[in-house]
Order: C-alpha cells, then sequence, then structure tokens
C-alpha cells in the first residue's frame, strides 16, 4: 500500500484531522486569556459537575430498580440527591446559557457552539420531563395525563406516549441521557476547538468612560 | 479585500495576557462543591413522593363521581371517549389553522372508552349470571335500544348506599346493572388490576388506567389541592413546595394568558406548542438574526461580566498614552 493510499483512508484522515484541530494544548489547555475570570464561567463548569452527579445518581437508581427508592429510606435518599442534582443542573444551565447570550458567545464562528447548547437544554428539558413522568407515584400521574394532550396534539403523542410508564423510563434512563451526553460532549470539543470567546472591543466613547 | 467588521459576528483577535489555568483542579473543586451543595439540599428538604392513587381508591373515595364517569365512558360523553387521535376515530383533534397533526398521524393506542373501560372489565367477573344476560342482551341491542336505556339511566337520580349504586330509573335495560356492577368491582380492585394486566401478566404500560382516573372529577380535586392544576401553572410544579420543573415556566404560562385561554382555548395544546416551537427555533438560530443579535451589544450586560477585563484594558491604555517619567 503506497503512502498516498494510507493518506486517503478514513481512520489516518480523521487522527490527522483531530490533531491538527484539536491538538493536546486545546483539550486540555493550561492557560486561559485574563478575560476568562468572570464568576458566569463558574456555571458551564457547574453544569457538567451536576451533570455528573445526576448520571452518578441515576445509576444507584437504575441499579436498585424503579420500585426501590418507594420502599427504602435509603432510596429515597438516593433520590432527593437525583432531584436536588437535577436543580442544580438547570439553574446552572440556564444561568450559562443566559451569561452566554450576554456575551454574545456565537461570535468568531462559534454559531455551532450555541446551537448546541440550546439543543443539549432541549435534551435535557426531555429528559428531566421523562423522569417527572417515570417516577411511579401521584406527580407522575399528574404530570402524564396533563402532559399528553399537548404531546398528542403535536401528532408526537402517537409514538411517544407519556402513559406508558416503562416507554417513559427507556427514553429517560437510555435514549435522552444517550443524547445529552453526546451533545455534550460536541458541545464542550466545540469550545475547545474555537476557544473561549472575546469581549467585545471597546468603543472610543467606552474608554473614555473607562479611564 | 477585507470584510468589514460585524461586532455581533465577528470576535476581536485577542492579543492580551493569559493566565495559567488549571482545568482539571477547576473541575474536580467544581464536583465537590456541587456534591456537597446537592447532599445538603437532599438532607435539609428531600424528595416528595406521594404515592400513586387507584380506582379503588377513586370508587371508595366518590362512588358516585366514579359511577358517574363510567356512565360517561359508556355512552361515549367522556373526555377519552370523543378525544380523537392517537386514541380512537371519534373527533380530529386539535389543529393549528389547517394542520391537524394528531389526526395526521393517525390512531396508534386504540382505545374504545365503552368497552375497554366498562363492557371488557364486567366480563372478567365470574359466577354472575345476571350480568352475563345483561352483557348478552346490550351486545344484541341496536344502537338506538342502547341510546334509549343511556338515556333512561341518565334520567333518573344516582345514590350510593351500603356499598352499592342505585339509581331510581326505569327502562334502563342492563346499563345500571353495569354501573353498578363496575363500582363495585373497582372498590375491591379487581378494575386496578383487570386494566392494568389487560394485555398480559407483566406490563408497565398504564395507558387506560390512566385514562380512566382522569376523565373522572375526583382526580383533578386531589391535584388542585396539592396547587398541580392547570390554572395553577399546572405540572411544572410539585407536590408541596418543591420547585418542580420550573424550567418548563414559559410552556406553562401561555395557558394562563390570552388567546391561549380564551379564544384558542379549543386548540390551546397545539397552539401553546407551536409558539413554543417558534420560540425555540428563534433561540436556536439567535446568531443569524439581525437584530435580536445585537441586543447582547445594546443592554452591554458584558461590561458587567467582563468588568475586570475592561479596567485592566483601561489602566493599560492609560499607561502607553501617559506613560510613567524616567
Amino acid at each position: 500500500m503506497s503512502a498516498s493510499e494510507i493518506d486517503r483512508q478514513w481512520t489516518t484522515r480523521l487522527r490527522k484531522g483531530l490533531a491538527h484541530h484539536l491538538p493536546a494544548e486545546k483539550l486540555l489547555p493550561d492557560t486561559q486569556p485574563s478575560y476568562v475570570s468572570s464568576w458566569i464561567y463558574v456555571f458551564g463548569v457547574a453544569t457538567l459537575a451536576s451533570m455528573i452527579v445526576v448520571i452518578g445518581t441515576g445509576c444507584i437508581l437504575a441499579i436498585m430498580g424503579p420500585q426501590w427508592w418507594h420502599q427504602s429510606s435509603v432510596g429515597h435518599y438516593v433520590n432527593s440527591l437525583h432531584l436536588w442534582s437535577v436543580e442544580v443542573f438547570f439553574f446552572s444551565m440556564v444561568v450559562h446559557l443566559w451569561g452566554k447570550f450576554f456575551m454574545a458567545a456565537w461570535r468568531g464562528k462559534r454559531q455551532l457552539v450555541w446551537i448546541t447548547g440550546v439543543v443539549t437544554f432541549l435534551a435535557s428539558v426531555t429528559t428531566a420531563f421523562t423522569g417527572y413522568v417515570s417516577q411511579t407515584n401521584f406527580d407522575s400521574q399528574w404530570i402524564s395525563t396533563q402532559a399528553k394532550d399537548g404531546i398528542n396534539a403535536t401528532g408526537a403523542g402517537a409514538f411517544f406516549n407519556v402513559l406508558n410508564t416503562g416507554q417513559m423510563l427507556m427514553w429517560h434512563i437510555l435514549l435522552l441521557p444517550l443524547a445529552a451526553v453526546v451533545l455534550t460532549v460536541l458541545h464542550v470539543l466545540l469550545v475547545r476547538y474555537r476557544g473561549v470567546v472575546p469581549p467585545f472591543e471597546l468603543t472610543a466613547t467606552d474608554e473614555v468612560h473607562a479611564s | 479585500m477585507t470584510r468589514r467588521f460585524r461586532p455581533d459576528v465577528d470576535a476581536p483577535i485577542y492579543k492580551g495576557r493569559y493566565y495559567p489555568y488549571d482545568i482539571l483542579k477547576e473541575g474536580t473543586i467544581a464536583l465537590v462543591v456541587v456534591s456537597l451543595l446537592v447532599v445538603v439540599c437532599a438532607t435539609l428538604f428531600g424528595s416528595p413522593d406521594e404515592p400513586a392513587v387507584t380506582l379503588k381508591q377513586w370508587s371508595t373515595a366518590q362512588p358516585l363521581d366514579f359511577a358517574s364517569t363510567a356512565l360517561a365512558e359508556l355512552d361515549g360523553s367522556s373526555g377519552v371517549a370523543g378525544y380523537g387521535p392517537p386514541y380512537n376515530h371519534n373527533a380530529d383533534g386539535q389543529q393549528i389553522g389547517p394542520l391537524t397533526l394528531a389526526k395526521w398521524m393517525g390512531v396508534h393506542i386504540p382505545v374504545n372508552a365503552a368497552e375497554d373501560f366498562v363492557l371488557l372489565p364486567l366480563t372478567t367477573l365470574p359466577d354472575e349470571p345476571t350480568l352475563s344476560a345483561g352483557l348478552q342482551e346490550w351486545a344484541a341491542a341496536s344502537d338506538a335500544q342502547r341510546t334509549t336505556w343511556l338515556n333512561a339511566y341518565a334520567k333518573g337520580t344516582m345514590t350510593f348506599s351500603a356499598g352499592v349504586i342505585y339509581d331510581t330509573a326505569t327502562g334502563d335495560g342492563p346499563v345500571g346493572l353495569f354501573i353498578t356492577d363496575l363500582t363495585s368491582m373497582a372498590r375491591t380492585g379487581a378494575l386496578d388490576a383487570d386494566l392494568i394486566a389487560g394485555r398480559g401478566y407483566y406490563t408497565t404500560d398504564y395507558t387506560k388506567p390512566l385514562l380512566f382516573l382522569a376523565d373522572g372529577q375526583w382526580f383533578g380535586q386531589l391535584a388542585t389541592a396539592q396547587h398541580l392544576g392547570g390554572e395553577q401553572w399546572g405540572m411544572m410544579n410539585e407536590e408541596g413546595n418543591y420547585p418542580g420543573q420550573a424550567w418548563l415556566w414559559l410552556y406553562t404560562m401561555w395557558y394562563q394568558v390570552p388567546p391561549y385561554n380564551s379564544s384558542w382555548s379549543a386548540n390551546a395544546d397545539a397552539m401553546v406548542w407551536a409558539t413554543m416551537m417558534v420560540l425555540t427555533a428563534i433561540l436556536a438560530l439567535l446568531p443569524f438574526i439581525p437584530g435580536l443579535r445585537s441586543v447582547p451589544r445594546w443592554t452591554r450586560v458584558y461590561r458587567l461580566i467582563w468588568r475586570e477585563h475592561y479596567r485592566d484594558e483601561a489602566q493599560r491604555n492609560a499607561a502607553v498614552k501617559d506613560p510613567p517619567s524616567a
């Protein structure tokens, strides 16, 4: 096999592309621009951290089964950890999203970073919703019977039946978390590839005010 | 030829200082802090777990409401009986202007309210010769005859005494027997078992019992008492004072305001979803929408976010303009 044939291989192209666009210094940087010192950056990291706690506590609930937390005080506590990690996750994510909005973080060819962030938010909302209707308690009974009308009105109810607890649980513990994690990885890789968006440049008027 | 710099699309090239930054250390600290916060919240506040309610509880707590709902399922006047797709063909479902999305998708979760909620469960009761005869009489009757019986039953007065439903109606054929026996069946828990396990021993699909439950008044009263009603910002709430799905506030808000809760109320769900889809598309495509993508620059909140950076820049610029004398 000639060198040019090797260069045309999918594997070779992928390896070279990754090495070119995402070298180790970009993936795991040890310096950051000085503007990355605002409190707002904490919320992106907090979103990732709380996502890890959400998945960890969810894994424990999955190992023990969907009824465990109704019957065991330990199970109920793990459910509480799962609930509050979800609340922290969404709080962090929403503040992160608003922060990125006010920073116009799509500037400098970062539009895809913004879009993957928004889609990740939507995937997360759907993941949480399927969790609420999979609780197998009064809350899940009420939320599912209320939500069915909205989803049925879109036509999606024909295949996404919120009253089918087994179907919702599968979406909640497999399909949607998988989507959310893949989107999050893609989002973070894009951030590493493009870098953190620089601040707006000061105008002459701004500089007068700042001095 | 160079392209004009667009401040809401392009980003300046940063030529300033870089600081040491340990991304793994920061991530680890964040994980520890978030974990502690979660542990504190879980320990202090716990999580709600109101047990699921059953048809047995409903028919025991409010037998008249249960019996009235059963009658509505039988005569086709209940919410589910006239729902339309994806449950049946008895309506077109909601629409967005000319778009009847539910109808286009069709009936994929077939529910025949009279058969599934009343007649089929009654056939499972053993050793009931009178009931069996009534079911045979119903099966052999014409639609007109059934309507006559149902109308006659509805004209009577329904009462509940000593664990049994009574009705003063005459000429109601087997309808009174059906309602009385179904209510008694529900009060033993047998109806729950039948509707849940109707498709086989193993099941995770609660569509039918939930639809039946949601057609009655009792279920909604329980939810309203827990401030979960539709006019109480509905499903984004959670029992007690727990925050629930607060991130659904915008979706839930539309149900509280005109025209969604007035002139559009017949298609409110479809219109709310259409609205949210448009808003979601705008949010996702914000970087490409002139005007909207300039809002961050106009509002100048970024000056607060990057205030340290701008202060350092200002000091550096001042030093360049007015260098300290040697």
